[in-house]
């Protein structure tokens, strides 16, 4: 129970700083409507109205992981330049409840990216968004964001050492937006890529949208983006024992 | 003298103090991996749409990567600064301000092309792109025109700096600006013709619409309007940049808000 609550308030407040930043906040929003505005601009040549909703409910997700990747990347290196990295560590609740929150409220600010790209599409591009299975829909998109959330979740632990980890995390967005299927079929792709895709929850969190907002059925792609959230979360508490056990036994944890 | 000096060796020093993306942690994701995969983002969304060859959008992207540098390094010279507390003391020199702010911009402006180029070479080896062997030395000519009216436009955005505290965002919106109105992945003549008339008067433009037409088999002589067009593009804005942290600099000292933008 107070994992939960400290897990929530975490969430809570890590949102309340984050709508408050113009880089996470403004620019959050605004940075993907570029790119979809581009996608909206390509897709609507062919005239087909049902190909752009395809684009549109793709590029809505692309927007979840761009706020997610580069903050989940430097969010330890954040706390460092805070001064707080020391005071969590040093806290008795386990670190992951401490760090899942943050990246969690970092993929869930992509909602309001989401909901600007599909507003965006609407006003601009005349694309309608009919949802077919509007519930089915509604627990898509949690089931991607908390997915999104916990891949940065382990991003954030498995870049630990990499002091300019944000500009790690600027690089992983567009590959990820490439092969996780936002607006290009995997079909295209070589097939080496698509296992890689397979592991990725994007791959899935795109899919179950868009299976629930075109009429398919998309409770299996629920399924495994929440399955690959608990294998994320797994792994990456596993990872902050390691991490923390080398930086405090090297007493590296404070250095940027 | 004086000037020459404040010119080369402080612009060069500014700018391996302040653009720290020099070092190949950041060099090698930002410069080298990101380029590679946005022309690849593109070059198969154009493959989904069949809306033009892998070569368009190679040449489109490719240069358009090289406003990263030209964008954000000129709008770190201002933000970097602060960021350091050394504003104050850099606009309290009696130095020439046209050598301290241009002098900053050519290491920029070789940047932006070595990362353009790279993208053209590596970009276009990767998606198999042809280009006819006479094309490339007019290609590295069209490639370092478009880095210098990226850096113009580099030095509007430095001019910012002083008076927008994020400039990151500031640097990232102009990106996305030329991303969307430049016919980076979209043919102009596809785009609304409000888009088009903005876009002609837009660094990148030019740049990339005779790259194209080098790439298509065109002559330098062919593409020389464009180039030109280009060139012309780049030095006003250098010249309204440069103005522009004229005056912003005089504003920010008058209101005492150097350091808090």
């Amino acid at each position: 129970m107070r994992a939960v609550r400290l897990v929530g308030l975490g969430w809570v407040f890590q949102m309340k700083m984050l709508l408050r930043s113009t880089f996470d906040g403004f620019l959050g929003i605004l940075w993907p409507l570029f790119f979809a505005t581009t996608a909206f601009l390509m897709f609507r040549v062919n005239n087909d109205g049902r190909t752009l909703l395809y684009a549109a409910l793709g590029a809505s997700v692309m927007g979840i992981w761009s706020s997610t990747t580069v903050a989940a990347s430097s969010a330890l290196q954040r706390e460092r330049w805070y001064g707080t990295l020391e005071l969590v560590v040093g806290a008795p609740a386990h670190f992951s409840l401490f760090l899942i929150p943050i990246t969690l409220a970092m993929s869930t600010v992509g909602i309001y990216s989401m909901a600007a790209t599909l507003l965006w599409g609407r006003l601009l591009f005349g694309i309608g968004v009919h949802i077919v299975h509007p519930l089915l829909f509604a627990l898509a998109v949690p089931a991607t964001i908390v997915s999104i959330g916990l891949l940065g979740f382990l991003l954030s632990v498995t870049v630990v050492r990499y002091r300019t980890a944000w500009a790690l995390g600027n690089a992983l967005e567009y590959p990820v937006w490439l092969i996780c299927g936002f607006l290009v079929p995997l079909s295209l792709f070589p097939g080496w890529v698509r296992p890689i895709s397979w592991v990725l929850a994007p791959t899935w969190g795109v899919r179950a949208i868009r299976q629930a907002a075109l009429g398919g059925s998309p409770l299996k792609d629920i399924g495994v983006c929440l399955a690959l959230a608990v294998f994320y979360g797994l792994i990456g508490t596993l990872l902050v024992d390691t991490v923390l056990r080398s930086a405090r036994s090297s007493a590296t944890l404070s250095l940027t | 003298m004086t000037s020459l000096r404040v010119f080369f060796i402080g612009g060069l020093t500014s700018y391996r103090a302040l653009f720290n993306w020099l070092t190949p942690w950041i060099l090698i994701p930002s410069f080298l991996i990101a380029p590679l995969f946005q022309i690849l983002l593109f070059a198969y969304i154009g493959r989904t749409t069949r809306l033009e060859s892998d070569q368009f959008y190679v040449i489109g992207n490719a240069l358009q990567y090289a406003a990263i540098p030209c964008l954000f390094a000129m709008g770190n010279t201002i933000s970097g600064e602060r960021y350091q507390h050394t504003l104050p003391l850099v606009l309290a020199t009696p130095a020439a301000r046209l050598p301290l702010f241009v002098g900053r911009a050519v290491p920029v402006v070789v940047n932006g092309f070595l990362v353009a180029a790279f993208g053209l070479v590596v970009g276009g080896a990767i998606l198999g792109v042809h280009v006819p062997l006479g094309a490339v030395a007019p290609l590295i000519l069209v490639t370092a025109v478009t880095a210098f009216s990226c850096t113009g436009l580099g030095l509007v955005n430095a001019a910012l700096a002083l008076r927008v505290r994020e400039n990151a965002v500031t640097s990232n919106v102009l990106f996305g600006l030329l991303l969307v109105f430049c016919g980076v992945n979209v043919p102009l003549s596809t785009l609304p013709s409000w888009m088009n008339t903005i876009a002609q008067g837009l660094p990148l433009t030019h740049g990339i619409e005779a790259g194209r037409r080098l790439a298509g088999g065109a002559s330098l002589h062919d593409v020389l309007g464009l180039v030109g067009a280009e060139l012309l593009i780049g030095c006003v804005y250098a010249v309204v940049g440069y103005t522009l942290l004229r005056v912003v600099e005089t504003e920010s000292r008058r209101r005492g808000s150097l350091e808090v933008a």
